[in-house]
């Protein structure tokens, strides 16, 4: 008992759904990480541009990046219970 | 002041022993190994997500982040945004497969298909390793907000976080852990949010005084004449006895020892197009007996250096507040290019038998403040660009690899639980992360910089409002380093007693010697951190937890996504990849200029040119792992046999239970 190697859970039917969403969110967010990265060492005049309301770029694109993350996280965490609730169902999806 | 003292102590005690109570109620859920190490598995989701954002907002972060910013700008937010994107590779890619694989620590979800001792072994060394170099600047955090607090040295704060850290965890492990997180994210976050809101109502002043209880202090300038090379002051009450011509960072500043009356101050020469001027600074000085002089005077409880950072101008306009703003409003007005911010930089050097260091204004555009560049130089050279992005990467694939993190995934009933825990961890850090621009900034513009040390930046902001919040701050900010220092003790008495020792070793019989086996471990972890915490005294720690993401990043995120999602990881690949991450990252830093400015060598000199070296080995670490898989033979369990093997545990454990109950 002691030594198995980790906890006992069920099947999860939805696994391999929730993967492959996970990644492509994680790609959509990357690239949107990336971008801010690459402006920051290619263009880093660029970011301090007025954008709205006198705040620039840099500001802008930095609150957009934790915003942004809260609302992927919302949609992921949406989309996986709809989807594992069909399986509880007794249905597919 | 002496108000100050009494009720900072008094909401210190209320909050340690709050946190101690919590402690003590919650022993009886810590019977057993589940209960000790993963809290039972039972924790709410949204309670595990606030625990989460109070693991995670350490006292390097919190405090940390907003030094930065107050002395660097946007440049300390970019650590915020990249602390906060780590949290979306947590979510997407690691929070649920190790929930479905793990049970109490990182290494039993990374072992799950290999069970192999190799994997075991290298897992756990990997988690004290991380473990540690994030306990370091924690218990050095706890010493440097002691001091301020309750007036104790150094030592002592170490070593009181140590004991009451100690306590919290041999008593009930990871449960008590848990609701102290819970409370003091709460608490953290609450708090960090009313500041923000009684800055925007006060507004921005070009004389800040803290609502009129510490008068600004206005820094003098005078006019002087340079005669072969000699420069003398215009105003006659003060008499040039010393010149030193000091280069910092590739330019030469002129600094003029000014005698007036007893008292004599290093002055900063500057010249433009009206003339030569002399800008008061601050100054400390050590004497060749030893002796410890601040702005010219014997250093005393009375004569310390005044606290910095102001705005001369606020959208042009000198001599100006603005009254109430909006949350944007403010930032606006902060970076708007025709504010003036002063700066405070310094510089040492030596003046006869005796140490200078002297801190001076720099006033920048209110527009440089807003945007990258005072700290990373992006229009620099372009090993300082990749350095950037060096540590943007280590940031956002640090945080998915902290041993103390992913063993929260564990406290709660379900993979369903484990995923919505980790969004509202993403909503309070998030929002956090938010404020501390807001905190950071307030402390620029505030005059609550303290040149010595600028971690104490938002707790000193927090006085500039009244005695109580600078109480309630500075005890939140203390109950945050028993907080972090309790999470990480766990990981690491989980890797020792249940790691080594059980899976490892086989030396554990029953759950009750895991659960000893646990807390002896927990004791001797705390003792080793109450020693680094004494020994790293004064090293920055940032750099530190740098340190820490940059092995995390290397050593255990590689494994973690390469087991997940290629089929042909072998064990012998992941423990290589382990090693050449730790390796090469811990090298690495060890040669970099920042070692060797702790070192008290010549950065220039370092070996590494680089500050960060996530670049060069989390690619390394990644090329380890799948090199050595592709050499050797595949031993990866696959799913079909995993869950086959869950599914006769399950049965068994209903078998047990069922027999129990009879």
């Amino acid at each position: 008992m002691l030594h198995e190697p980790a906890a006992v859970s069920g099947i999860d039917e939805a696994a391999a759904y929730k993967r492959r969403l996970g990644l492509w969110m994680l790609l959509v967010y990357g690239i949107i990480y990336v971008f801010f990265i690459v402006i920051n060492v290619a263009w880093p005049k660029v970011m301090g541009t007025i954008v709205v309301g006198g705040l620039n770029l840099a500001i802008v694109y930095g609150f957009a990046l934790i915003v942004i993350a809260f609302l992927l996280a919302l949609v992921y965490n949406w989309l996986c219970t709809r989807h594992e609730k069909t399986f509880e169902g007794g249905g597919k999806a | 002041m002496q108000d100050v003292k009494v009720l900072a102590v008094i909401i210190f005690v209320v909050i340690v022993g709050l946190v101690l109570f919590v402690s003590f109620y919650s022993a009886r859920r810590a019977k057993s190994a589940s209960g000790y190490y993963a809290a039972g598995g039972r924790i709410h989701w949204g309670v595990n997500g606030i625990a989460f954002a109070g693991d995670y907002l350490s006292a390097a972060s919190f405090l940390g982040i907003c030094g930065m910013i107050a002395v660097s700008g946007y440049d300390g937010f970019l650590y915020s945004i990249g602390y906060l994107a780590g949290w979306v590779v947590a979510l997407f890619v690691v929070a649920e497969p190790m929930r479905r694989l793990g049970r109490y620590t990182f290494t039993d979800a990374l072992d799950a298909k290999f069970n192999k001792k190799s994997v075991k072994l290298l897992a756990a060394i990997a988690t004290l390793v991380v473990s540690i170099f994030y306990l370091i600047p924690q218990m050095v955090g706890a010493g440097v907000l002691i001091n301020p607090l309750l007036g104790f040295p150094h030592w002592a704060g170490v070593v009181i976080v140590g004991v009451i850290v100690i306590t919290i965890v041999a008593t009930a492990g990871m449960t008590s852990t848990t609701y102290v997180q819970f409370i003091k994210g709460s608490l953290l976050i609450i708090f960090a949010l009313v500041i923000v809101v009684a800055l925007c109502v006060r507004g921005l002043s070009t004389e800040p005084d803290a609502g009129g209880k510490i008068p600004f202090y206005h820094y003098k300038t005078i006019t002087a004449t340079e005669t072969g090379g000699s420069i003398t002051p215009d105003d006659s009450a003060y008499a040039a006895v010393a010149q030193q011509e000091v280069a910092v960072k590739g330019k030469t500043i002129t600094f003029v020892k000014l005698q007036s009356g007893d008292i004599s101050t290093w002055w900063k020469a500057e010249s433009d197009a009206s003339g030569l001027t002399l800008h008061e600074t601050q100054e400390t000085v050590v004497t060749g007996d030893g002796e410890k002089l601040i702005n010219g005077a014997p250093e005393s409880k009375e004569n310390k250096l005044r606290l910095v950072g102001n705005m001369t101008a606020i959208a042009g306009d000198t001599d100006t507040e603005t009254g109430p703003v909006n949350p944007f409003k403010f930032l606006a007005l902060i970076g708007d290019e025709d504010s003036e911010i002063v700066l405070w930089k310094s510089t040492s050097f030596s003046d006869d038998s005796s140490s200078v260091t002297v801190f001076y204004p720099v006033t920048v555009s209110g527009d440089t403040i807003v945007k990258p560049g005072q700290s990373f130089k992006l229009e620099g050279s372009v090993l300082d660009r990749v350095d950037f992005v060096s540590l943007m990467i280590a940031l956002f694939l640090g945080t998915a690899a902290l041993p103390h993190i992913l063993i929260r995934y564990y406290t709660v009933p379900s993979q369903r639980a484990a995923r919505k825990s980790t969004v509202v961890a993403i909503a309070a850090i998030g929002f956090f992360y938010i404020l501390t621009l807001f905190l950071g900034l307030g402390a620029m513009t505030s005059a609550s910089i303290n040149p010595l040390d600028n971690n104490m930046s938002a707790p000193l902001l927090a006085e500039t409002f009244g005695t109580f919040l600078f109480a309630m701050i500075s005890a939140i900010a203390f109950a945050t380093v028993l907080g972090t220092v309790s999470g990480l003790i766990i990981a690491a008495s989980g890797a020792v007693a249940h790691d080594l020792m059980d899976r490892f070793g086989g030396l554990i019989k029953s759950e009750r010697q895991k659960v000893v086996a646990g807390r002896f471990a927990a004791l001797v972890v705390g003792a080793i951190a109450i020693l680094l915490g004494i020994v790293f005294q004064g090293v920055n720690v940032s750099f530190l937890v740098g340190l820490a993401f940059a092995v995390a990043a290397s050593a255990n995120l590689p494994c973690i996504i390469m087991m997940l999602f290629w089929k042909g990881t072998t064990s012998k690949g992941m423990v290589a990849s382990i090693v050449v991450g730790i390796v090469s990252s811990v090298g690495l830093i060890l040669f970099s200029p920042t070692a060797w400015e702790l070192y008290g060598l010549n950065a220039l000199d370092a070996p590494f040119p680089m500050k960060n070296p996530g670049i060069i080995s989390i690619p390394l670490s990644f090329i380890a792992i799948y090199v050595v898989s592709k050499l050797t033979k595949p031993d990866m369990i696959d799913e079909d046999t995993l869950h086959a093997s869950r599914a006769a545990e399950a049965a068994n454990d209903a078998a047990a239970a069922a027999a129990a109950a009879e």
